[in-house]
């Protein structure tokens, strides 16, 4: 190679590492720090105390509501939208009126792409504000004006301690299924059309090969999905913070742990405290991450 | 699992399958008329379910907050264009201005340090170079809120709170990972023998970067370039909590909802929203394909 080129490398390299060092590993490793003292935040004196905060933390019940529903989402929200994908982007691909020689896909998938891809180009608050006023409480709120036109009672949605989390949970399905869509419509558009043509041909259906033939040539796909998904259900905050009322409200129906991270850090002058929450949450992730590789894993399938 | 949509033109995923125009009309099988009728009933469903809020909205923001909830389903007697004046009165316009200057400034940064960063990992043999890549890959895996109490502190003892530069810079660290994963994979595919042929010629390391490889690389530039415009645009966590007293637009509709629930000025906050919405849809029809090429190939792998 040609002379000068380490000093290349360090030169191209120095100042994105700077900045990723200083803003983004930096803050991880005092996460760590901060979480085994009392460190307020306002002032510069704090004590190491171990693991207390993490005692702490097992009995505080605000916390642990806020674990049990971001479990909640963590079931919910990948079993929806991976299913609902799946349903669409199949019947995107094999769902159109075939002419017995072949499955063919439905006309005009570019638009419903296009369509369902929408919500994951919108900022959360954006969305957040427009579901907010679709559900609200009022019998003129526009659900409710609508169910009340075809004759069925309103509900408080989100003003619902009953109902609240499952209004999150929907909102967190509605705005991700376009994207698994595109990302399951682009995995199964590189599966061989021949395959499908001789599963047609051995008399199987168009459910069987759903079954038989589609999913277990995704799996690679869906186990990766289902990891993000967990990850996305796990950091929800912008959603619950715009949109429900308190935030985390009603009655802590939809605190979650993002969310009791932002309030013990910044309002409550807990830094030290909420440092805790921020590494229980990194190993939750952690730990989903390598249940969900290992749960799913399979023989690979190589075509 | 040999899913091959990122490919050297990592603009242009394949998707879906040819089809000739009028195949599915001569049908033999009555049953794949059904299917056919029930699939477009379910995929049209789900985009009416998708698109009718946003159309919803943007009709909302010439209606009176009177017409919003009184008349949800009619069109306004009368096009209330003040709401626009209004929402931009109550600081729209300022937040707008805060998003355009940070993400202009973000998205020019992360893109040269990203593609410097990414071209030396993925071109040059070193010692560190896989811990390097990993330490950036790892960046996309973990949650911010881990960190978001510490880097508040950091931010505050650079000085740097509620500040354009202190924004910009934040948002280059966490928009990096991604992006150099991304344009890693892209300038490993490119063909290095034009690259030689330009050191022969005489040409530096840094000569070769911007005059070969950066030109050759276009087509992944724009698909990372406008995924980043569009996720620093939307970022709303990072300036909630280190800008608080320069909001971007994200954050100011999220507050303005907060005093509307007193105001009830809603004809202005659905302004709002559409002075928000708007420019992102644009640029999203304009590039969908960029867009969607973009956000899924970090998860086929």
């Amino acid at each position: 190679m040609r002379h000068g080129q380490y000093r290349f490398i360090v030169g191209f390299l120095v100042l994105p590492l700077a900045l990723y060092a200083i803003f983004v590993i930096s803050p991880f490793v005092q996460a760590f720090y901060y979480s085994l003292t009392n460190w307020t935040g306002v002032s510069p004196q704090f004590d190491f105390v171990g693991l207390q905060n993490f005692q702490t933390l097992t009995q505080d019940s605000l916390f642990l509501r806020a674990v049990r529903n971001n479990l909640v989402l963590l079931v919910g929200m990948p079993l929806a939208v991976i299913l609902l994908a799946l349903f669409y982007a199949f019947l995107l691909n094999v769902g159109g009126a075939g002419s017995g020689v072949g499955v063919r896909g439905v006309r005009g998938s570019g638009f419903y792409k296009l369509a369902f891809f929408l919500p994951q180009v919108l900022s959360v608050p954006v969305i957040a504000v427009i579901w907010a006023v679709i559900l609200d409480p009022t019998p003129t709120g526009l659900v409710n004006s609508a169910m009340r036109r075809v004759g069925f009672g309103g509900s408080g949605w989100l003003a619902d301690p009953n109902l609240a989390l499952y209004c999150v949970l929907w909102v967190l399905v509605w705005g991700s299924v376009g994207f698994y869509l595109v990302l399951f419509n682009a995995a199964m558009s590189s599966i061989p059309r021949d395959i499908y043509e001789a599963a047609l041909i051995d008399g199987a259906g168009r459910v069987a090969t759903f079954f038989r033939v589609t999913i277990p040539l995704l799996w690679d796909t869906i186990q990766t999905s289902w990891v993000y998904l967990a990850i996305l259900a796990l950091d929800v905050y912008a959603l619950v913070a715009v949109m429900t009322p308190g935030p985390g409200g009603p009655a802590n129906a939809t605190q979650v742990i993002s969310l009791q991270i932002a309030q013990n850090g910044f309002q409550f002058g807990r830094a030290g405290y909420a440092s805790a929450m921020g590494v229980v949450l990194f190993f939750f992730t952690l730990i989903i991450a390598a249940i969900m590789l290992r749960a799913t894993r399979r023989q690979r399938i190589e075509y | 699992m040999a899913v091959t949509t990122r490919t050297g033109d990592a603009g242009q995923p394949t998707t879906a399958p040819p089809r000739r125009p009028g195949d599915g009309r001569r049908t033999g099988r009555a049953g794949d008329v059904g299917v056919n009728v029930f699939s477009h009933v379910v995929l049209v469903g789900w985009s009416v379910m998708v698109l009718v809020p946003f159309a919803w909205a943007l009709l909302a923001s010439v209606k009176t907050s009177g017409e919003i909830f009184g008349s949800p389903w009619s069109l306004p007697e009368v096009f209330q264009w003040s709401n626009f004046a209004r929402a931009w009165d109550k600081g729209v316009g300022q937040y707008l201005l805060n998003s355009v200057i940070v993400v202009t400034g973000g998205v020019v940064l992360t893109m040269l340090l990203g593609s410097m960063a990414a071209y030396v990992l993925a071109r040059y043999r070193f010692p560190g170079n896989r811990l390097v890549y990993y330490l950036f890959a790892a960046g996309m895996m973990f949650p911010v809120f881990l960190a978001i109490v510490p880097l508040f502190f950091v931010v505050q003892n650079l000085g740097m709170l509620s500040t354009y530069q202190g924004l910009i810079l934040v948002y280059v660290a966490y928009s990096l990972p991604f992006t150099v994963f991304f344009m890693h994979a892209f300038f490993k595919t490119l063909p290095t023998s034009v690259a030689e042929a330009a050191f022969m010629d005489g040409c530096s390391h840094a000569g070769v970067f911007f005059r070969v490889m950066l030109p050759m690389a276009k087509p992944g530039l724009l698909s990372i370039g406008i995924f980043n415009v569009i996720g620093q645009f939307n970022q709303f966590v990072l300036p909630q909590f280190l800008s608080p007293e320069k909001p971007v637009l994200a954050q100011g509709i999220a507050t303005l909802l907060a005093s509307q629930r007193y105001e009830g000025d809603w004809g202005a906050l659905f302004a709002a929203l559409t002075i928000a919405m708007v420019p992102v849809v644009v640029v999203y029809l304009l590039f969908y394909r960029q867009v969607q090429a973009g956000l899924t190939s970090g998860t086929l792998k």
